[in-house]
C-alpha cells in the first residue's frame, strides 16, 4: 500500500509545499468523486469510496505538523509514545507550569492581550521545535521522539489559549 | 463527564497543595508531564532522618482526575518510607478514585512523579 506522501506525490520528509499538498489532495478527491461512478460497479464505488477516505486521513496527518513528524517516525518504526512516557526535561516542564500560570492570571484579569503574546510565544517555540525535528527526522530519529512529545504539548497549550481567548471575547 | 465523588472531593479541595524548597538536601523533586493532554504534575516530598516522609507538597495543572490523583498520593505518602513509596501502584490510584479508563494515564502521571521524586532525592543523598 502506498503510504501517504507516495499519496500525494510529496517526498516523504517532514518540510513539505503544503500547497503541493492542498493541490494534490483536492485532484484526488476529485478523481474518487461519487458523481463519477455513478454508473460503475459496485467494486469500482467501493475502492473510489475507500480512496476517499485514505485522502482524508493522509491530508489530515501530513497537513498538521506534528502529526505529519508522528507519521514520519511512525514509517521509520519509531514509536512516540504521547501516552505514556512521561519523562520530559525539567526546565521544559517548568515553562510549561509558567505558562499555565500566565493563562490562569490572565483568565482572572480578563486580559487578552497577554493572551495573544503567550499565543505569539507559542508559535515561536512550534518553528523552533519544528526546525529541530526536521533535522532530527534525518539525523537522529530516535530524537525526534521526544521533540513530537514536546510540540504535542506546545500544540495543546496554544489550543488551550485559543479556547480561553474565545471564552473572553465571548 | 461525570467524576466520582472522590475525585470531585480532592478536586475542590485539594490535599498539600504547594512547594517545598527544592534545594533542601531532605527534599526529593519529582516533575513529569503527559504529552497526550497537556498535564504537567510537580511533586515533592521531604524526608526525616529515619528515612520516613514526613511532608509531601504537589502542584499540578490538568485536568480534574490529575490533581485528584496528585492530591491523594501525597496524603499517601506521609508516614512511608520511599521503598513503601516506591511500591504505590497507578492501579491503586485508579480504583481508590474510581477513575474510568481514559483517565488512567491522570494515575499513571501520580505514580511516575513519585519515581521522579523518589530518584531525584536519592540521587541527592548519593544512595
Amino acid at each position: 500500500m502506498q503510504n501517504y506522501f507516495e499519496l500525494f506525490q510529496l517526498p516523504q520528509q517532514f518540510t513539505i509545499d503544503t500547497a503541493v499538498l492542498d493541490t494534490n489532495y483536492r485532484k484526488l478527491l476529485a478523481e474518487v468523486h461519487p458523481d463519477r461512478f455513478v454508473n460503475a460497479s459496485a467494486a469500482e464505488k467501493m475502492h473510489s469510496m475507500r480512496t476517499a477516505t485514505l485522502a482524508n486521513e493522509a491530508y489530515q496527518t501530513l497537513k498538521q505538523p506534528t502529526a505529519r513528524a508522528r507519521y514520519l517516525l511512525q514509517l521509520a518504526g519509531i514509536a512516540t509514545d504521547e501516552e505514556n512516557n512521561t519523562a520530559m526535561p525539567a526546565d521544559f516542564l517548568m515553562a510549561q507550569m509558567e505558562w499555565r500560570e500566565a493563562m490562569d492570571d490572565a483568565r482572572f484579569a480578563r486580559n487578552v492581550a497577554a493572551l495573544d503574546n503567550l499565543l505569539q510565544d507559542m508559535r515561536q517555540q512550534a518553528r523552533q521545535l519544528q526546525q529541530q525535528v526536521a533535522a532530527e527526522i534525518t539525523r537522529a530519529p530516535a530524537e525526534a521522539a521526544l521533540t513530537v512529545r514536546k510540540l504535542r504539548f506546545i500544540d495543546k497549550v496554544s489550543e488551550d489559549v485559543n479556547q480561553l481567548i474565545a471564552q473572553l471575547e465571548d | 463527564m461525570a467524576y466520582s465523588d472522590k475525585v470531585l472531593d480532592h478536586y475542590e479541595n485539594p490535599r498539600n497543595v504547594g512547594s517545598l524548597d527544592k534545594n533542601d538536601p531532605t527534599v526529593g523533586t519529582g516533575m513529569v508531564g503527559a504529552p497526550a493532554c497537556g498535564d504537567v504534575m510537580k511533586l515533592q516530598i521531604k524526608v526525616n532522618d529515619a528515612g520516613v516522609i514526613e511532608d509531601a507538597k504537589f502542584k499540578t495543572y490538568g485536568c480534574g482526575s490529575a490533581i485528584a490523583s496528585s492530591s491523594l498520593v501525597t496524603e499517601w505518602l506521609k508516614g512511608k518510607t520511599l521503598d513503601q513509596a516506591q511500591e504505590i501502584k497507578n492501579s491503586a490510584i485508579a480504583e481508590e478514585l474510581a477513575l474510568p479508563p481514559v483517565k488512567i494515564h491522570c494515575s499513571v502521571l501520580a505514580e511516575d512523579a513519585i519515581k521522579s521524586a523518589i530518584a531525584d532525592l536519592r540521587a541527592k543523598q548519593g544512595k
